[in-house]
């Protein structure tokens, strides 16, 4: 859903960031508006997970230039949980095991704390339970979810289910997944990308970070960018996966070489 | 009561060390409470644990017991017993009273009973839940449960016993069966000047019978005091415990407990013990397996913060064949706390096929947290399962990242996990009203 006019949800400028002494971004730029879908694909190694860990402020990489604004917020200054109930969401690749807490008191701690950041009354257990029932039908996911521990056992469909659950709850401005594909079968690919696409409105845009062009076949993309070495190579549509597939990485090396030589 | 100090030139530093120690416990018997007229029987029992406790000192960081746990604090502090005893209202200790044992609860303040406080209506015939005269005149066997106990001429336990004025006494006919849980509540009320007293109690669980326990000690004060409890708890064949301790003095309180069961064949014994009060607190914890086929479960759980020391020793020790124990301590430490685990399991050539499990697990909240874990098998039987593992971790950054990218803050996140680590010892609590407000306690707990 591309529309000109849509308000700027994202806006990266220059983003350089190191992980200790190793520099991961070098330069990085991307606007994303309201209403889009953006793929980010590139090789091992490219930077595509950091880069969405260093959106939702994870506290081991290290910006050393450039900006980012979300929703015309300085989204760079902000703790990752002020990040959060502003709107931003990441869905994690590995999504992390929480031994004794349930899964339903982990989406009410988290659904509560988006409401008080919005001055809205906390929701008590039964309404919550009542809401997050709703939820769990985009996913066809069972209510015994709801009672055992966070991600605990799980298998991997299972936890990428749960994480989209949580992004339905939530209603993020920005959805970034992280490999939501990898570890899941065509089925369970299929109910992911189903539910990410009933999350779509006018208003938020998704990010998705993947080795595959198979997931675009399920979210079709507005934009797809080639990311290596910490920047942006090419931008293009949704064919641009397609080319990817068809030849490989090293093409579009090979273009950018011949870029820089003009 | 003074503590004599000798030049310090003059003696070496260990003797000196053990000279005042001494001399520091004999000031402490000398000013123990009289036993009333009615108790006299049990003066014997009193005199021998004094004849015991002359020849003893409060142990110092070179024994190996004691190795951790630093008591210089303790001996700086001139304990009194408490001389007026305080009229407490029930109003002031209602909150503690478990909704489920509220005809089944004994109240001690300071270590005596306080009828007024105390109700047991809701208890079946026969079985008696009351306080050492009620024990001495209904029981006639008591005296040979009564500190009869092995380990009980450790030195605390016979400073206890030297000191003895009343004590708890549960006691379960055969084959009876007690749902009802029974809580022993433990107030101290110290005001102004340090108090000590001597909490005691002695269970006894005849065959077949089976009962649950909850052992609590709390404060409704904030001056310093010390708590030196003793629980002896003796289960006969078949029968049953279900034993949960919870610790919670006040923040500049000494607690030395003991708990000393022997359980016969076929019998069970489960311990949950919660440590979350005290500047210093000390549990022993010696079970004592005298019959084949017994079964053994402790849970335990300390969680401490500032400069609190809590520590948990703890020995099993088997006896005859086909006895089972399954052990779980969790430490959760923060700020400059340090905990203590001693676990010590003890498998003769005579206890074939034990299946013994012990483990240790810790969470260190502050780079400055301190844990000092060590198991202890001594086997020497050839056909037994014998499994012991620790482990020390911190919370991890991604899992702290986790939760807050779901838009929990940093220390909202972190109680989350320290909650998820600890619940698994608190799901064993038997008691529903407990177990919430221990869930409640340690969700809501500074870190």
């Amino acid at each position: 859903m591309i529309n000109e006019n849509s308000e700027v949800i994202l806006s990266v400028k220059d983003l350089t960031a190191d992980v200790g002494d190793t520099q991961i971004l070098k330069g990085l730029n991307l606007e994303i508006k309201a209403g889009e879908i953006h793929a980010i694909m590139g090789p091992n190694g490219s930077g595509k997970s950091t880069f969405s860990k260093i959106l939702a402020g994870h506290p081991a990489y290290k910006v050393t230039a450039g900006e980012v604004t979300f929703r015309g917020q300085n989204l760079l200054e902000m703790e990752p949980d002020d990040r959060a109930k502003s709107g931003v969401f990441l869905a994690f690749q590995y999504p992390l095991e929480i031994p004794g807490v349930s899964n339903l008191d982990f989406l009410r701690v988290s659904y509560n704390a988006k409401r008080k950041q919005e001055g809205l009354e906390e929701l008590d257990s039964f309404d919550f339970d009542e809401l997050v029932r709703t939820k769990l039908d985009l996913l066809k996911m069972d209510a015994a979810f709801l009672s055992r521990s966070v991600n605990e056992g799980f298998s991997g469909g299972e936890k990428k289910r749960n994480e989209i659950l949580q992004m339905a709850l939530l209603e993020p401005k920005l959805g970034i997944l992280d490999e939501i594909d990898s570890g899941l079968d065509i089925d369970a690919l299929k109910i992911v990308a189903n539910g990410v696409n009933q999350l779509r409105k006018f208003d938020n845009a998704i990010l998705m970070i993947t080795h595959y062009q198979r997931l675009l076949d399920y979210i079709v993309p507005d934009f797809v960018h080639v990311m290596e070495g910490g920047r942006i190579l090419t931008t293009g549509g949704k064919e641009l996966a397609f080319e990817l597939e068809a030849r490989g990485y090293e093409w579009v090396r090979e273009e950018e070489a011949a870029e820089v030589a003009r | 009561m003074s503590i004599e100090s000798a030049p310090a030139h003059a003696i070496e530093p260990t003797l000196k060390a053990r000279v005042d120690r001494a001399a520091y416990l004999a000031g402490l018997l000398k000013s123990r409470p009289e036993l009333s007229a009615e108790l006299a029987e049990l003066q014997g029992v009193r005199d021998r644990a004094l004849a015991i406790a002359q020849e003893l000192a409060i142990p110092t960081t070179r024994d190996e017991e004691w190795r951790f746990t630093d008591l210089s604090s303790l001996v700086q502090i001139n304990f009194q017993p408490i001389h007026d005893q305080p009229t407490i209202s029930f109003a002031q200790i209602e909150s503690f009273i478990l909704p489920e044992a509220v005809n089944s609860r004994l109240v001690f303040v300071n270590g005596i009973y306080a009828p007024d406080l105390s109700a047991v209506d809701d208890l079946p015939e026969g079985v008696l839940v009351g306080n050492l005269s009620a024990g001495i005149q209904l029981i006639p066997s008591l005296q040979n449960y009564l500190a009869k106990q092995q380990g009980s001429e450790e030195v605390f336990t016979v400073l206890n016993t030297a000191s003895l004025i009343d004590a708890a006494i549960v006691h379960v006919p055969k084959n009876q069966e007690v749902e009802t849980p029974i809580q022993l509540l433990f107030v101290s009320t110290s005001g102004d000047t340090a108090t000590i007293s001597h909490p005691r109690c002695l269970v006894i669980a005849e065959s077949g019978s089976s009962l649950t326990l909850i052992e609590e000690y709390v404060t409704i004060a904030d001056g310093g005091y010390f708590t030196n409890a003793v629980t002896e708890i003796a289960i006969a064949e078949n029968a049953q415990v279900s034993h949960t301790r919870v610790q919670r003095e006040g923040e500049t309180a000494f607690h030395i407990g003991k708990t000393v069961v022997s359980q016969a064949r076929d019998s069970r014994y489960t311990c949950n013990a919660i440590s979350l009060g005290a500047k210093i607190s000390r549990h022993n914890l010696e079970v004592y397996q005298t019959g084949e086929q017994t079964q053994t479960t402790l849970n335990g759980l300390t969680m401490i913060n500032g400069e609190q020391v809590g520590d948990t020793h703890s020995k099993i020790a088997f006896t005859k064949p086909y006895g089972t124990s399954d052990q779980v301590q969790k430490c959760i430490v923060g700020d400059r706390a340090h905990a203590i685990f001693n676990g010590k399991v003890s498998v003769p050539q005579a206890a074939q096929l034990t299946n013994a499990a012990q483990l240790s697990r810790n969470l260190l909240l502050s780079p400055r947290a301190r844990v000092d874990t060590k198991p202890q098998l001594e086997i020497t039987a050839d056909n037994v399962k014998c499994a012991h593992g620790a482990t020390v971790s911190q919370l991890e950054d991604d899992e702290v990242f986790y939760l807050q990218s779901r838009g929990l803050n940093q220390e909202e996140a972190r109680k989350l996990l320290t909650y998820a680590f600890a619940i698994e010892i608190i799901n064993h609590i038997p008691v529903a009203s407990l177990k919430a407000n221990l869930t409640t306690t340690i969700r809501t707990q500074q870190l």
